[in-house]
């Protein structure tokens, strides 16, 4: 039996798309929350956004169900061990990616390994070659000829794979919106080819086509060949980016979901109650914005990484001693950019305080906490949500800088950051070592324009002042 | 106008001994100099002896708060908190772990840091300005809609990204520049060059999206209404009108960064190598020298306070609206 291990941030991860589901439930009913949502999905680019966004949610999802395979059992006592590697389901998916490890950097789609070695022939002679890598460009002769033919007809076998799976898409999906609305699917077919729904179904199909080409594209040729060649351990870079993913999402994520609860209790709180207690909060989020971000963080890690140092038994494997990490740099980041939120939030609550109907529940004697959750809470949500998605992006960029300054992720963690990192100095070799930086640059620069321009789309909806223009 | 700035000063000192202590708390409550030593002197294997000799070496031997060992105000004054926390305030920065002088590094180091920084500044404020003035020009047409998509792409590429493309590209294929390093007086000049260029090019996405916003922002006031209506033309309601007005909150916002120049680029002088306060707080990081990290975080606010003062009295001279009392 497998050994599930629930990690912190795996906890978090799934308490936060639970709240997800479940306010989607409970909006569903609600026009005026569906309303700007409404707003966001008939725009093409936010929705094309949304299903890239969504690809990169499963993969992180996937990979935050983390497991421990048992070693063979002991005999005598019957007790069963399990290995120190913390594994998740997609690691199970992947399967060969994360065990097809070749001795050191190999270009993208190389048969040969990148750097010279003394080869040992069958007749005892040794000659300075570039070896055969043990995993890549498997199939194909000891010399990878007719490679350009096999990559060739794996391509045109995963677009054939796309060009089925889109049709029964788009039939399933016709059918379905059929049914929805009382409609033969024919015509929806026709609709959504015409794009004249009000929901961009046609983007939102493509966008979805896409992603199917390169899902079937990494089905058909990663087994075969490192399509974004290995680092410096050999290690598959494609596999790296994918597990990468997960890092990303949850600093940008969780320190959201860490910092919000706390935001919006002081912020609301100072705005409506005034006085001492708004004195107390401008004073500590003044204090706390006035150190400078990166040099709080930097100081927090730090001592983070002396207490770790010193109590290394409390964790059982380096995966859970970098998951606290992680964790604790959420905390941190939550630290460092509540202040914004809560200096929003402070005047916002200050001006609906003035506003003639929570004078009018003042005056009905409504007690002061049922005001704050029933009239201001609803009416300050917009804030909250425009804040937590445009903080979304900065905070994955900024992974990448912290693991490079040297106080972001754990130096074991997968992340893009330490991805750079490692690979940054390679850039003075000749010829350059260039795959793992543009792995890494194109995985985060695809979602954080992704969640950028969906950003926008959600401050163009929910913003009243952009709603009036 | 006086009155206000020696309120607004007074109003800062809560706010940098609230710094004070926290920093106090970070560095000595939550590890203890004893952690602190161990995580030089390597974890296994160190004796309490050496232990205790890198403590004094380092002045980190006394107590924290209350000094019992002696008498009078030396009870206060020889403890951690004081030699470490609160000489701050007199700018006495003590010495780094590796036993250099701190102030004495700072000195040195703040040249390089705003030959960097002073010119990024300068450049980019006019090349982000340029593009939202182009942007609001065109608003509305398929100029406007693709420089905006253009700027969010440039704003979702990783700052990283532009420092490496940028030293691959002009340093290393096309050998303009060279790729890292720093020299004195003019030589500096062709050090200088990349990475002023590559902060400009990082900032041109964010920056004239933002400053975009304004110049809408105006463009839809009445006043230009007025102006179009007498029958000005659009570029001289744009020049004339707008930016004159759109300048104020981006000159207060600028001003509010000025200060923090000193401080520098901690990405671009670590990449290029230039001796500045920025790579000289990443070294700090990066050798774990609490000492350095504690200085420049007590720094780091100081200056960060002295902007929003300067913001408040820049707002004063620019918009004659506004009247501190």
């Amino acid at each position: 039996m497998i050994k599930p291990v629930i990690l912190w941030t795996d906890s978090l991860i799934f308490l936060l798309a639970a709240v997800v589901v479940a306010f989607i439930l409970y909006a569903r009913s609600k026009p005026h929350i569906r309303t700007p949502w409404k707003r966001v999905f008939s725009g093409r680019i936010a929705s094309a956004s949304v299903v890239i966004l969504l690809a990169f949610v499963l993969v992180g999802l996937l990979d935050s169900l983390h497991y421990r395979l048992p070693l063979a059992a002991n005999g005598s006592t019957g007790e069963i061990h399990y290995a120190g590697e913390v594994l998740s389901a997609l690691d199970a998916l992947v399967g060969p990616l994360r065990t097809q490890v070749e001795k050191t950097y190999s270009a993208p789609f190389a048969t040969h390994l990148f750097t010279m070695e003394t080869i040992e022939l069958e007749d005892g002679s040794k000659v300075r070659d570039y070896p055969r890598l043990l995993y890549g460009a498997r199939g194909l002769g000891v010399a990878g000829e007719g490679r350009a033919g096999d990559i060739i007809k794996r391509c045109l076998l995963a677009v054939a794979e796309t060009l089925l799976a889109g049709v029964l898409l788009l039939i399933a999906v016709s059918a379905w919106l059929g049914r929805r609305h009382g409609q033969p699917a024919g015509s929806m077919t026709r609709g959504i080819l015409q794009g004249i729904l009000p929901i961009p179904w046609r983007t939102i199909l493509l966008t979805l086509a896409l992603l199917l080409l390169l899902l079937f594209l990494a089905i058909n040729l990663a087994g075969a060949y490192h399509v974004l060649g290995t680092d410096k351990v050999g290690q598959d870079v494609f596999y790296l980016s994918l597990k990468s993913i997960r890092t990303g999402l949850v600093i940008g994520t969780l320190t959201t979901l860490i910092m919000l609860p706390f935001a919006i209790f002081t912020g609301i709180l100072a705005g409506y109650a005034r006085g001492w207690t708004d004195d107390v909060v401008q004073y500590v989020y003044t204090t706390l914005n006035s150190i400078p971000g990166v040099l709080l963080i930097a100081a927090a890690i730090l001592m983070l990484q002396v207490f770790i140092a010193t109590h290394a038994d409390y964790f059982e494997t380096t995966v859970e001693r970098a998951d606290i990490r992680l964790l604790f740099l959420c905390i941190i980041l939550g630290i460092t950019s509540w202040t914004g939120l809560c200096r929003l939030l402070r005047g916002e609550s200050l001006k609906l305080r003035e506003a003639e109907y929570i004078q009018a529940a003042v005056c009905f004697g409504v007690a002061h906490g049922k005001i704050i959750t029933r009239h201001i809470l609803p009416n300050v949500m917009h804030v909250v949500l425009i804040t937590v998605v445009l903080d979304f992006s900065g905070l994955v960029l900024a992974e990448a800088v912290l693991s490079y300054v040297g106080v972001g992720v754990d130096p074991t963690m997968n992340s893009w950051g330490n991805m750079i990192n490692g690979a940054r100095l390679e850039m003075a070799r000749e010829p350059v070592v260039w795959w793992s930086l543009l792995a890494a640059f194109l995985f985060m620069f695809i979602l954080v324009l992704a969640a950028n321009l969906f950003s926008d789309a959600v401050r163009d909806a929910f913003d009243p002042r952009t709603r009036a223009r | 106008m006086f009155a206000y700035i020696v309120r607004r000063l007074a109003y800062a000192i809560p706010i940098l001994i609230g710094i004070n202590l926290l920093t106090f708390y970070l560095f000595f409550v939550v590890n203890s100099p004893d952690d602190m030593a161990r995580m030089h002197l390597g974890i296994k294997r160190v004796t309490p002896e050496a232990i205790e000799g890198w403590k004094a070496s380092h002045g980190y031997d006394k107590p924290l708060l209350v000094n019992t060992g002696v008498t009078g105000i030396h009870k206060l004054t020889d403890t951690i908190f004081f030699e470490k926390s609160l000489k701050l305030f007199v700018f006495d920065f003590g010495s780094s772990d590796d036993g250099r002088d701190i102030s004495f590094d700072i000195g040195q180091r703040m040249l390089p840091s705003l030959a960097i920084a002073v010119p990024s500044l300068i450049i980019g404020l006019l090349v982000n300005i340029t593009f939202a003035l182009l942007m609001a020009f065109f608003r509305g047409t398929y100029v406007d809609l693709s420089g905006v998509v253009l700027c969010v792409v440039l704003m979702s590429i990783s700052a990283m990204f532009y420092i490496i493309g940028g030293q691959y590209l002009l340093a290393k294929l096309f050998r303009l520049v060279p790729i890292s390093g720093f020299d004195s007086g003019l030589n500096a000049l062709k050090f200088i060059v990349l990475p002023v260029v590559i902060g400009v090019v990082s900032g041109i996405g964010a920056g004239s999206r933002w400053y975009r916003t304004f110049f809408l922002e105006e463009a839809g006031k009445d006043y230009v209404r007025t102006a179009r209506a007498k029958g000005l033309a659009e570029s001289l309601v744009l020049f004339r009108h707008i930016l004159r007005n759109a300048l104020i909150p981006i000159v207060t916002g600028v001003v509010s960064l000025l200060p923090l120049l000193f401080m520098g680029s901690l990405l671009l002088e670590s990449f290029f190598a230039v001796p500045g306060l920025g790579s000289y707080t990443i070294d700090g990081i990066q050798n774990q020298d609490f000492a350095i990290v504690r200085v420049m975080v007590f720094l780091g606010s100081v200056l960060y306070i002295i902007g929003l003062i300067m913001v408040d009295i820049a707002y004063t001279l620019v918009d004659p609206r506004i009247r501190l009392t």
